[in-house]
C-alpha cells in the first residue's frame, strides 16, 4: 500500500508540492509579519550560486552538504545586503537588488559555463521540474522515495521542530521585537534562524519548483491567511491548507492545460489570495466597499436630519425641506437624496405629506444629539 | 586583434553591440529615478511581472514582434503596478508582502503561459525563452527603431519636467506642499520604470532586469552629488556594460547575455563603492585614519601641556612611557616622529635616564593650545 502511494508518479509529485508549500507557509508566516517578505526574493535568486558552487567542489547535486553550503549563500546574501546598506552608500533596496542578482549572474554563468553536461539546466533554476521528482530515487527503509520528498520531508520537520519549540519567542519576536529583546529573547538571532531556515527550505525545493516559483509558495498563501484572520496559530494553519489546496488544484489544472506543474500551483496561490481580497468577510473589498456605502448613508441621514432640523420653524420652511432642496443646496445627486430620505423614512425619523418633510419624534431627538441638547 | 576587427565588421554585430548599448543607456537613465525614490524593489517586481505580458503579446501577434512584446510586457507591468497600489492601500499587509505577491504571481503566471505557448510548437517560440536570461543576439535593426523611439520619448519626457521629476524624487512632501500634482508625477516616474525594464528586457532578461536598472545608477551615484551628472553617468555605465555583455556572450557559445551584463554592471558598482572620492570606502578608510591620527595628536601635545604647566616649566622634558601611561592606552610611536618632524615637539635627552623624553616646541605649545581636544580653553 505505501509502496505502492511511492510507485504512484503523481502521488509523488503531488506530495513534493505539498511538502514545499507547508514548509514555506510555516516559515513565511514568520516572514510576512516581520516584513522580510523581499528577503525570500533575495534567497531564493542567490542560492543558485551557492548549488551550483557546492556541485562544482562536491559533485553533489543532493544530499545534507548541498543543502547546508548552498543555504549558506542564502545567509551571506541577506548578511551582505545589510552590511552594504549600513555603510549608507546605497539604501536597504539597492543593496538588496545589488547582491543577489549578482550571485544568481555567477551562478547563472558558472551552470553555463561547468555544469551544461549535468542536469543542471539554466531553465531548470527558474522553473523546476517537478514532473520529474520521481525519477531520481533513494532507498529509505525498503522504500524507493524521490530524493527530493525525502529532503523536503526532513526539512519539513527541522521547520516544524524550530517552530513547535520556540513559538512563544518567535510569537514575540515577530510583533514586538523591541521587548523581546528588552526580556533577553534575542529576535536577531531569531531572526537569522528564520532566514538560515529559508534558505535550507529554498534549497531542498530548488529541483522541484525552482529558484523564483518558490518565493509565491512562501509569501502569498500567509499573506491571504493574514487577510482572513488576526490569530498567529489559525493564519499558520489557514496557510498550510491554502498550500495544499494550491497544489491539488494547480496540479489537476496543469494537468488539463498541459502547462507548468510548479507554474501552475503557484498561480493557484495567487487565484487564493485575489479571492481572499475580494471576498474576505469584514477586510475584503467587497466587505470594505458596503460598509463604506452604509457608512455614507448613515451620514446622509443624519445631514438630512440636521438639515430639516434647523429650516423646520422658519418661514424657509417650505422651500428648504423639500426633495429640491437637497439636490440644488446640499449638491446631492437626485438617487442620493432619494436613497438618503428612503432610509430616513425607514429608520422613523421623517415623514413626508405632499413634498415637504418633516421630522418625527426619533427624528428630532437625532437632531438634538448632533447639535447638542442645550442647542435651544 | 583581427578577430575584434572582423566582429565588427559584421553588420548584425554592428546591430547587436549598437543595441546592446541603446537598452543599457536607457534603462541605466531611467534606473536613476528608482534607486534615489528607493523604488529599486518595484523595480524587480515589475520586471518579473512582465514575462506573462511577453508571453501575451507574442500569443496574439502569433510571432516574435518586438511592437506587440513591449505592448503587452508594458501592460503587465502596469497591471502589476496597480495591483501593488491596491494591495498596499486596502489591506493591512507590507509593501514587502505586496511585492513578493506581485512577483511571484505574475512571474507563475508567465510560465505557465511558457510553457503552454512551448507546447504548441512553433519554431519562433523557442525564441521567447530569450526573455528569461536576455539574448543581445537576437536584436534586429527593426527592433532598434522600436526601442530608439521609446528612448527618445523617456528622454524628452525627462527634459521636459526635469525640475519636476528632480524636485519629487528627493523631496515628495515639499512638492505637494508647493502644490506640484505629485501623485501624477510619482505615477510617470514609475512609469519611466516600467519602460526601462520593457526596453531592457530583450538585453537582460526579466530575472536580471533589476541590476540593469539599479547598478548603473548605484555605482554613478558615488561619484557625484548632481542629479544631472548621475543619470548621464548611470547611462554611460549602462551602455558600457550593455556592450561588454553583448560581446563577451557573443564570443563564448551558450552563454546568456543577461548574468553577464549583470557581472558588468557589479563590477563598475564594487570599484565605484571602493574608489569614488569622498565616498568611497577608501577615502572613508584614509579620512578616518587621517582624524584618528589627528585625534591622538592632539591628545599628546594637550598631555604635555598640561605636564608643563603642572611644573612651571614650557621646557618640561616628558618621559614616552609616562604621557602613555596619562593617555591611558600607548600612542603609536609613529605620532611622536610625525609630531617632531611637523616641528611641534622635540627629542631631549635627560640623564641619567635613558628612555625618551619629549618636549614642546613654541609652536607646539601654540598647536596645543588651538587644538586642546577638551573644550576647557585657558582664557
Amino acid at each position: 500500500m505505501i509502496a505502492e502511494l511511492f510507485n504512484s508518479i503523481p502521488a509523488m509529485i503531488l506530495l513534493t508540492g505539498c511538502l514545499v508549500g507547508i514548509s514555506g507557509a510555516i516559515l513565511g508566516t514568520f516572514l510576512v509579519l516581520r516584513g522580510n517578505a523581499m528577503l525570500t526574493d533575495a534567497i531564493s535568486h542567490s542560492i543558485v550560486f551557492g548549488i551550483i558552487v557546492v556541485w562544482l567542489l562536491t559533485r553533489q547535486l543532493a544530499g545534507p552538504v548541498q543543502l547546508i553550503g548552498a543555504a549558506l549563500t542564502g545567509v551571506l546574501t541577506v548578511v551582505l545586503s545589510e552590511a552594504l546598506a549600513r555603510s549608507r552608500l546605497v539604501k536597504m533596496d539597492a543593496a538588496i537588488g545589488l547582491v543577489f542578482p549578482a550571485l544568481f549572474a555567477a551562478g547563472v554563468i558558472l551552470i553555463a559555463l561547468y555544469a551544461r553536461d549535468v542536469h543542471i539546466h539554466v531553465e531548470t533554476v527558474l522553473l523546476g521540474e517537478i514532473g520529474f521528482v520521481w525519477m531520481n530515487t533513494v532507498t529509505l527503509w525498503g522504500l524507493r522515495v524521490p530524493v527530493a520528498v525525502a529532503s523536503l520531508g526532513a526539512v519539513l520537520m527541522i521547520n516544524l521542530l524550530f517552530v513547535l519549540a520556540l513559538w512563544k519567542e518567535l510569537k514575540l519576536a515577530s510583533f514586538d521585537p523591541g521587548l523581546a529583546a528588552a526580556l533577553g529573547f534575542l529576535p536577531g538571532v531569531l531572526h537569522y534562524a528564520i532566514l538560515t531556515l529559508t534558505s535550507v527550505t529554498a534549497v531542498a525545493a530548488f529541483d522541484a519548483v525552482g529558484a523564483i516559483l518558490f518565493i509565491a509558495f512562501v509569501i502569498v498563501p500567509p499573506a491571504t491567511a493574514y487577510l482572513l484572520t488576526r490569530r498567529l496559530w489559525l493564519m499558520m494553519g489557514l496557510a498550510v491548507v491554502l498550500a495544499v489546496a494550491a497544489c491539488v488544484s494547480g496540479y489537476v489544472l496543469a494537468r488539463h492545460w498541459n502547462v507548468s506543474i510548479a507554474g501552475m500551483m503557484a498561480c493557484m496561490t495567487g487565484v487564493w489570495f485575489a479571492c481572499a481580497l475580494i471576498c474576505a468577510p469584514d477586510r475584503g473589498l467587497i466587505a470594505q466597499t458596503l460598509r463604506w456605502r452604509m457608512q455614507r448613508l448613515d451620514h446622509d441621514c443624519r445631514t438630512l436630519v440636521a438639515h430639516l432640523y434647523t429650516h423646520q420653524d422658519t418661514e424657509a420652511k417650505a422651500g428648504e425641506n423639500t426633495l429640491r432642496a437637497l439636490i440644488s443646496h446640499l449638491r446631492w445627486s437626485e438617487p442620493r437624496a432619494r436613497a438618503a430620505i428612503l432610509r430616513a423614512h425607514d429608520r422613523a425619523l421623517i415623514e413626508r405629506h405632499d413634498g415637504l418633510l418633516t421630522l418625527r419624534p426619533k427624528g428630532t431627538a437625532e437632531a438634538e444629539t448632533i447639535f447638542g441638547s442645550d442647542a435651544r | 586583434m583581427s578577430f575584434l576587427a572582423d566582429l565588427l565588421g559584421s553588420q548584425i554585430v554592428r546591430t547587436v553591440l549598437f543595441g546592446a548599448a541603446l537598452l543599457g543607456a536607457i534603462s541605466g537613465m531611467l534606473g536613476a529615478f528608482a534607486v534615489l525614490r528607493r523604488q529599486s524593489l518595484l523595480g524587480d517586481a515589475l520586471a518579473h511581472a512582465a514575462l506573462p505580458g511577453v508571453c501575451l503579446g507574442f500569443l496574439i501577434a502569433g510571432t516574435r514582434d518586438m511592437g506587440s512584446i513591449m505592448a503587452g510586457a508594458f501592460f503587465t507591468g502596469a497591471l502589476a503596478a496597480l495591483t501593488m497600489m491596491l494591495i498596499t492601500r486596502t489591506t493591512r499587509l507590507k509593501t514587502d508582502a505586496a511585492l513578493g505577491i506581485v512577483l511571484s504571481v505574475f512571474f507563475a503566471a508567465g510560465v505557465v503561459l511558457l510553457t503552454y505557448l512551448q507546447a504548441q510548437g512553433g519554431a519562433a517560440s523557442a525564441g521567447l525563452a530569450s526573455f528569461l536570461f536576455g539574448q543581445a543576439a537576437a536584436i534586429l535593426v527593426s527592433d532598434l527603431w522600436i526601442m530608439g523611439a521609446v528612448g527618445l520619448g523617456a528622454l524628452a519626457l525627462i527634459l521636459a519636467f526635469w525640475k519636476e521629476f528632480k524636485l519629487v524624487s528627493f523631496d515628495a512632501d515639499f512638492a505637494r506642499a508647493q502644490g506640484f500634482p505629485v501623485m501624477m508625477l510619482e505615477g510617470g516616474l514609475t512609469v519611466m520604470v516600467a519602460l526601462a525594464i520593457v526596453v531592457g528586457l530583450q538585453l537582460v532578461g526579466v530575472v536580471l532586469m533589476v541590476a540593469l536598472l539599479i547598478a548603473p545608477a548605484a555605482a554613478a551615484r558615488q561619484w557625484t552629488n548632481r542629479l544631472g551628472v548621475m543619470v548621464a553617468l548611470s547611462a554611460l555605465i549602462g551602455a558600457l556594460s550593455g556592450v561588454g555583455g553583448a560581446l563577451i556572450s557573443a564570443t563564448m557559445r551558450g552563454l546568456a547575455t543577461g548574468p553577464v551584463v549583470v557581472l558588468i554592471a557589479t563590477s563598475a558598482v564594487v570599484i565605484s563603492l571602493l574608489l569614488a572620492p569622498a565616498r568611497g570606502l577608501i577615502w572613508q578608510g584614509l579620512a578616518a585614519r587621517r582624524a584618528r591620527a589627528r585625534i591622538g595628536e592632539d591628545r599628546i601635545l594637550a598631555a604635555m601641556q598640561g605636564l608643563a604647566r603642572a611644573h612651571d616649566d614650557a621646557r618640561y622634558p616628558s618621559e614616552q612611557g609616562m604621557l602613555a601611561t596619562a593617555l591611558g592606552d600607548a600612542p603609536a610611536p609613529g605620532r611622536f616622529a610625525a609630531l617632531e618632524r611637523r616641528g611641534l615637539i622635540r627629542a631631549v635627552a635627560h640623564p641619567p635616564e635613558t628612555t625618551p623624553h619629549w618636549e614642546l616646541t613654541s609652536s607646539g605649545h601654540k598647536a596645543a593650545e588651538t587644538r586642546r581636544p577638551d573644550a576647557e580653553r585657558t582664557p
